[in-house]
């Protein structure tokens, strides 16, 4: 097994994982009870398919300037997809769009606490 | 032949983020169908360019990553805000 075969195993290997998490992304995207959870699964796209897929195609490319585009370009994944979810998600808060939740946790719908955290009784 | 495979898959991933993108029921839902849509055209471009052997397809991706998310900050401004030109100096509070 020379050098050059376990690279394209290795590098084909990558591919085929990052494109079976494109589509894992893409069908949480379809089938997704609520936006803030669709947001979610599109982030698996940005991060671990496209990380996956860049990784396996810098492999093939081997040590050049396309190495190198290509890992800005996964930087520029990386910074940029959680800037965009950030403010989509701020985003819908400000339109008042309520999440789906089995259980109401958020800190401006929970009763008032009647206990400190150390069995202090509050008023 | 690898590469024609994740080609595959990246389409089949743009197809079903289109059928969010037409079904979404909020605009939320479409923003971020579209967002995706240009993340996956930008990985798209990568393989297209190991395919044909051409690695200029790459500095295309580059600008249009950047474009992506320009894109998707000034749509969902203009949803908050109702104006592009909107500027939090200038605008009074009630």
């Amino acid at each position: 097994m020379t050098v050059a075969v376990a690279v394209d195993v290795a590098s084909f290997a990558l591919m085929i994982v990052g494109s079976f998490f494109l589509v894992v992304g893409a069908v949480g995207l379809v089938r997704m009870p609520d936006v803030f959870t669709r947001m979610h699964a599109a982030s698996v796209i940005d991060t671990v398919g496209a990380g996956f897929l860049i990784s396996g195609m810098c492999l093939q490319a081997g040590a050049s300037l396309v190495t190198v585009k290509l890992l800005i370009l996964l930087v520029l994944f990386l910074f940029g997809s959680p800037i965009a979810t950030h403010a989509l998600a701020q985003a819908c808060l400000h339109e008042n769009i309520q999440p789906r939740l089995v259980e109401d946790r958020r800190a401006h719908r929970l009763p008032p606490a009647t206990n400190a955290d150390d069995g202090r009784q509050l008023s | 032949m690898m590469f024609a495979a994740a080609a595959a898959a990246i389409l089949v991933a743009l197809a079903l983020a289109m059928v969010r993108a037409i079904q979404g029921p909020t605009v939320f839902d479409r923003v971020l169908a579209g967002n995706s849509v240009g993340t996956l055209a930008i990985l798209l471009l990568a393989v297209i360019g190991f395919l044909t052997g051409r690695p200029e397809f790459l500095d295309i991706g580059l600008t249009y990553t950047l474009l992506n998310l320009i894109g998707t900050l000034a749509v969902l401004k203009f949803f908050r805000h109702g104006d592009l030109a909107y500027d939090v100096d200038t605008e009074t509070r009630p």
